[in-house]
């Protein structure tokens, strides 16, 4: 069972947090080892690991690494910013290994020239944001941060801000914005954050999970990194699965085995021996599968061919009791309220969808209503293809699509019957 | 110079067209002759992309590519299509969005028939809407300040209002709240949007969300006649719409000058139309009666009996008679005026100031004077004057753009605190009467003023100056500008606020010019000496034009007494002003939109005034009232009319050579015609020079400067304005407080050199220790003196 992200917690759930076992188990060797590399030679491992983010996109780590400008000050975001439904492995990480993430800053920093990094961290996650701040302090305190990092002379300071509860702060932007103090609205691109981000200067915003194989990488070399897991896909991933399977959790695993196995073996199966129904592969924003995906390989590159997306690992699984009209409702409900409500298309559309669903569910539909949802979806993500275009200023608004055109293609049937029995038949 | 830009060549829907690199796509197109549909992008202000409305497709690497064109620079070759199917679909579809909540009330919004949001629905909308759900809801309209309300299920959340206050105004007083489909524009707690620009979000919002009190419910836009003009409030000069219905005067409505208000008023202008409307306007003749009242007469009797006192007073001796005012007529009026004064009473005693503001000779004959465009290209602003947001707000607003989107240093001097300052790299403080040593300290550049000399030295310099107070010599703003002038690249804009004030010195109303930025080698008297003369019966008679030395003048209690001993006085005014109620005869003159002619601003600028309204009663036009008196005298002054009156001026007047009604209505000359016209005479050049007295030791002393919202005439003519005018105050340094025993909010008595008020006192700690603030024409007449003894009220 390879391990980058997890060993360490799983071998000493109890203090697997602080700075005496993270240095006992071989923490902040790395580190050591980063700070008499040359910054350019960190960056070149990384391009070699062929990482890609998992915040959502998968663009490769390093690529974007490449994009940052050369003016000074520029700045490191970690994006812990965590509020997709059914995505929780963030905060694992942030709990139970945070000098893991903390040692990735650290490096990432140095091979970027940054000399002050945020943790923007989600507002309703008090205790990993305390967890960090602990590993933070402790790590001041052991001079690994500060003026002068670990003897280097490099310095470093890194603060953790605490989010106000908004997801839409998880678009890396709309963060930034949330840092300075601003509403938490996504930011019009060009220029992109690489270019122009915190305070106007060059910034890379890198999700928990990716940041934190950065030690890993840098003390076993990108190519080694690369040899894990299949090509697009390398590395190991976490997975968040949850929804109606027997063994929810998170899974710290190498990709490119089939989604039958993530489901029955990994998973361990339906709850109460009921039949599978669909599952949204990659959190709430992706199209969803059904069992014509069942024997198709999780990988990054496989789930966008079948048009969805890995996002950030989270698996939500529904079985044959659920009513998916319910279920597409309660994901257009959560876009529609957290929609930051600055652009048109999505502070009106995610609404009027949820709206519409909201007569559907209740056995209030008409038969054009379906046709409606469409249409309106039609014009938030004009075509309704995949990748999915946009009238909007960021994905959020076509977010709300995916369950609406996931619900055309495979259960059209159960909206017709909604309309015509006037509620759900499943209830 | 400035650079010429790249041009760049690119494609709209099969056009070819050529534009400056960086252009936003969505000015672009207008070159091919295409138009995109928007709401939420302002050409003055910077793109946000919010409303979607704008939505074009690009050709790109990887096909065809959706975007706002608002926030598209066009580059070299792009392909632009906004004819396909998917732009229509998109557009619709944000349409249809925006229409969701509307309510469409349009009936009864006052925005319905000049509303963008409703054009566009006429234009390209759908017939009926495939809404079935429930609208959101929010109480009907909230007032967030004396002037604007807000109706919340109107606004379609395009950030203009906002951006505006933030961007522009500089006082972000309205701020989204809430999120997503509850997102709402309102104030924060406990804060009106006290802004002295509210006015503009109202003009600039694409529905009828923001409405002004004063204007609501009044008229439909079908209804209303419309005339361009210059706001007749100030010295800027702003471009106006004037608008009014059966007669009436309802609005006046920014127009985009570029080079000088780029669509912006301020409120004072924008809501100070009432004045036109007020039924305390004088419409007919009033003449003195026996029992020593002003009753009402026929123009015949009253001209009589004026052109009687004054030729009797004139009989007296040469220069017995004078004329104070026209600062607030037209050119045309004033030219007659000086014409009549000069001709009609022989006398050069002839002043269109009263002491408070710079020599005429400034006005009229620095050079180079900077245009207000100038702050475009500049790198460094001097503002050493009258706090420009209280005075002149719209320079004001072009000053901070200067400062926060060009990125020009700014260097504030003053007595205290301006509204400029949180935008300014380098504040100054003084005391009245201490400006020559700051001047000194300035120029030598040494020690702590190291930093603010470097960045004055960074050219090229706009040097805005004038007298902050009326504790400030003019003398001292005057080796301000010779010390300005000397600065790298430097352009000195002399700034005093009333309307037109820099047109009457144009036309020769001043003691020491004539028309046309001439000296006049035989100076008379200036206002002081004019009011001194009457007191002391050195001068026979006077006539008023538009002038109130009584209130405005800087001792107002010695030009009350001085009119009282007046010989013979006839006023022309709007107005039965305090120095109007003091004539003899009393003539009603026609005002601003009721006349037709020209004004100068502070920069020069000629610019056209039109006629809209008839006028109440029989009030007549100045320069007719002028030349039937100048005949009963047994004269003319050859105003025909004001037409005419225009081609005289242009053609005798050496900087005004050229500068016709003609070439001012039509074309680029809309923007206004800089004197020295297109012949480009030669100005009067004076050279200021440093001859501003030595400060002295004083105990303490007095800053009296002018504020918005005052007690003015034309202000308090009209219910808006008049209530926003504060009470008077004495504002007071913490430790002078302290020194005297007295906490904020008590009363003091402050006495000065013409008079003496009880104040309640506001701790400012903004004032250098020892000197004393209280607003100008707020009810505190203290006099222009430097001095002043305050002591606690118990």
């Amino acid at each position: 069972m390879t391990r980058i992200l997890l060993s360490r917690m799983e071998a000493h759930p109890s203090d697997s947090h602080t700075l005496a076992r993270y240095e006992a188990t071989g923490g902040y060797a790395p580190l050591r080892k980063a700070l008499g590399m040359a910054p350019e030679d960190i960056v070149a491992e990384v391009k070699a690991a062929n990482l890609r983010g998992r915040g959502g996109a998968s663009f490769p780590c390093g690529v974007k690494w490449g994009f940052l400008a050369p003016a000074e000050p520029r700045y490191l975001v970690i994006n812990a910013d965590e509020s997709e439904p059914g995505t929780f492995k963030d905060r694992q990480l942030l709990e139970r290994d945070p000098h893991q993430l903390l040692e990735g800053i650290i490096i990432s920093s140095f091979a970027l020239g940054v000399h002050h990094a945020f943790v923007y961290v989600r507002g309703e996650y008090p205790r990993p944001a305390r967890r960090i701040q602990a590993a933070i302090d402790e790590a001041y305190a052991a001079g690994y941060l500060g003026a002068d990092v670990a003897g280097s002379g490099y310095s470093l300071d890194v603060t953790v801000h605490l989010g106000g509860g908004a997801y839409i702060c998880g678009e890396e932007t709309a963060l930034l914005n949330s840092l300075e103090g601003r509403r938490g609205e996504p930011r019009i691109k060009p220029p992109f954050p690489a270019v122009e981000g915190l305070y106007a200067k060059p910034t890379i915003v890198n999700n928990v999970e990716t940041i934190s194989n950065i030690p890993w990488i840098v003390e076993h070399g990108g190519a080694a990194y690369d040899a894990i897991g299949p090509e697009g896909s390398r590395g190991t991933k976490l997975f968040s699965l949850s929804g109606h399977v027997r063994k929810p959790g998170n899974y710290e695993l190498v990709m490119g085995m089939s989604w039958r196995e993530m489901i029955y073996d990994i998973g361990g199966g339906i709850r109460d021996g009921n039949a599978l129904k669909a599952w949204i592969p990659g959190g709430a924003s992706a199209p969803w599968f059904v069992e014509e995906h069942l024997d198709t390989p999780v990988t990054i590159d496989d789930i966008a061919s079948n048009l969805s997306m890995i996002g950030s690992g989270a698996i939500v699984v529904m079985d044959e009791t659920t009513c998916m009209v319910k279920a597409a409702l309660r994901v257009v409900r959560f876009f529609s309220h957290e929609s930051c409500g600055q652009c048109t298309p999505c502070r009106e559309g995610t609404t009027w969808l949820q709206q519409v669903l909201t007569r559907l569910e209740a056995g209030d539909g008409r038969d054009i209503d379906l046709d409606l949802l469409l249409d309106i979806s039609d014009n938030i993500s004009p075509g309704l293809a995949w990748p999915p275009g946009m009238t909007t200023i960021c994905p959020l608004g076509p977010s709300a699509v995916s369950p609406i055109t996931s619900l055309a293609k495979y259960f059209k049937d159960e909206v017709v019957a909604h309309v015509h029995e006037g509620g759900c038949p499943l209830a | 110079m400035p650079s010429q830009p790249d041009l760049v060549t690119f494609t709209v829907d099969g056009k070819e067209a050529q534009v400056p690199a960086g252009t936003l796509l969505i000015e672009a197109v207008k070159a091919a002759g295409v138009h995109i549909p928007h709401f939420c992008y302002h050409p003055r202000m910077k793109p946000v992309g919010m409303c979607r409305m704008c939505l074009v497709q690009v050709e790109g690497p990887r096909g065809m590519m959706l975007g706002t064109s608002c926030t598209m620079p066009v580059t070299e070759g792009m392909v632009v299509h906004t004819d396909t199917d998917t732009v229509a679909k998109a557009q619709e579809g944000v349409l249809e969005f925006l229409l969701l909540n509307h309510p469409l009330d349009c009936p009864v919004c006052d925005r319905g028939g000049e509303c963008p949001l409703q054009d566009q629905t006429m234009a390209a909308g759908p017939g009926e809407s495939r809404f079935v759900e429930e609208k959101r809801h929010y109480p009907k309209p909230i007032p967030i300040s004396d002037l604007v309300l807000l109706d919340r299920e109107r606004c379609i959340l395009c950030a203009r209002c906002t951006r505006f206050s933030d961007e522009i105004s500089g006082d972000p007083l309205i701020e989204f709240k809430d999120r997503g489909n509850a997102t709402q524009v309102n104030t924060f707690p406990d804060e009106p949007f006290a802004s002295y620009f509210s006015g503009n979000t109202v003009q600039i919002c694409p529905v009828g969300a923001l409405t002004a009190t004063p204007y609501r419910f009044r008229a439909r836009p079908w209804d209303l006649e419309a005339v361009e003009s210059t706001c007749p409030h100030c010295s800027v000069g702003c471009r106006i719409s004037v608008q009014a219905s059966r007669n009436e005067a309802l609005r006046f409505l920014g127009v985009d000058n570029g080079p000088v208000n780029q669509g912006w008023l301020c409120d004072k202008g924008r809501f100070g139309f009432e004045f036109l409307n007020s039924g305390d306007r004088l419409d007919t003749p009033l003449v003195r009666d026996e029992d020593g009242d002003l009753v009402e007469a026929s123009w015949a009797e009253a001209l009589d009996r004026a052109a009687a006192g004054l030729s009797a007073a004139a009989a007296e001796g040469p220069g017995r008679l004078a004329g104070l005012g026209g600062a607030r007529s037209t050119n045309e009026e004033a030219y007659a005026f000086g014409r009549f004064v000069r001709e009609t009473l022989g006398s050069n005693h002839l002043d269109a100031q009263l002491g408070d503001g710079l020599d005429p000779r400034v006005l009229a004959g620095i050079t180079p004077r900077a245009a207000i465009d100038d702050l475009e290209r500049a790198r460094t602003v001097l503002v050493w004057a009258p706090d420009l947001k209280e005075e002149l707000p719209v320079l004001y607003l072009r000053v901070r753009r200067a400062a926060t989107e060009l990125g020009a240093n700014l260097v504030v001097v003053h007595p205290r605190a301006t509204g400029l300052d949180p935008v300014a790299t380098h504040t100054l403080r003084y005391r009245p009467g201490a400006g020559t040593e700051m001047l000194r300290r300035l120029a030598d550049g040494s020690g702590d003023l190291a930093a603010v000399r470097a960045a004055l030295d960074e050219g090229p310099v706009v040097a805005i100056i004038g007298r902050p107070g009326l504790g400030d010599d003019p003398r001292l703003a005057e080796a301000v500008m010779a010390f300005a002038a000397g600065l790298p690249d430097a352009a000195v804009l002399p700034v005093t606020r009333r309307s037109n004030v820099y047109g009457a010195a144009d036309m020769g109303l001043a003691p020491t010019l004539l028309p046309g930025r001439v000296a006049n080698d035989a100076p008379g008297r200036d206002a002081a000496g004019i009011l001194e003369g009457l007191a002391s019966g050195d001068l026979g008679g006077l006539v008023l034009l538009g002038s109130d030395p009584a209130t405005d003048y800087v001792e107002p209690q010695q030009a009350a007494a001085a009119l009282d001993a007046a010989g013979f006085t006839v006023a022309i005014d709007l107005f039965l002003t305090p120095s109007a109620a003091k004539a003899d005869v009393v003539l009603p003159a026609l005002g601003f939109a009721e006349t037709e002619g020209t004004v100068t601003n502070l920069e020069g600028r000629v610019q056209k005034v039109n006629r809209l309204l008839p006028g109440p009663g029989s009030a007549r036009p100045a320069h007719e009232i002028l030349e039937d008196l100048a005949r009963r005298m047994g004269g003319s002054i050859g105003a025909a009319s004001a037409e005419a009156l225009a081609a005289e001026i242009a053609g005798t007047a050496p900087a005004y050579a050229g500068i016709t009604w003609e070439a001012l209505s039509w074309g680029a000359g809309r923007e206004g015609i800089v004197a020295p016209g297109p012949e480009g005479s030669q100005p009067l050049a004076v050279a200021p020079e440093d001859h501003a007295p030595p400060p002295a030791a004083r105990d303490l002393v007095l800053h009296q400067a002018r504020v918005l919202y005052d007690r003015g005439t034309l202000t308090q003519a009209g219910p808006s304005l008049a209530k926003l005018a504060k009470e008077p105050a004495a504002y007071v340094h913490p430790e002078d407080a302290t020194r005297f025993g007295i906490k904020a909010g008590a009363a003091v008595r402050l006495t000065g050199s013409g008079g003496s008020a009880e104040l309640p006192v506001v701790l400012d700690p903004s004032l250098v220790a020892g000197t004393v603030y209280v607003p100008l024409h707020l009810g505190a007449a203290l006099g222009a003196g430097l001095e002043i003894s305050m002591e606690a009220v118990t």
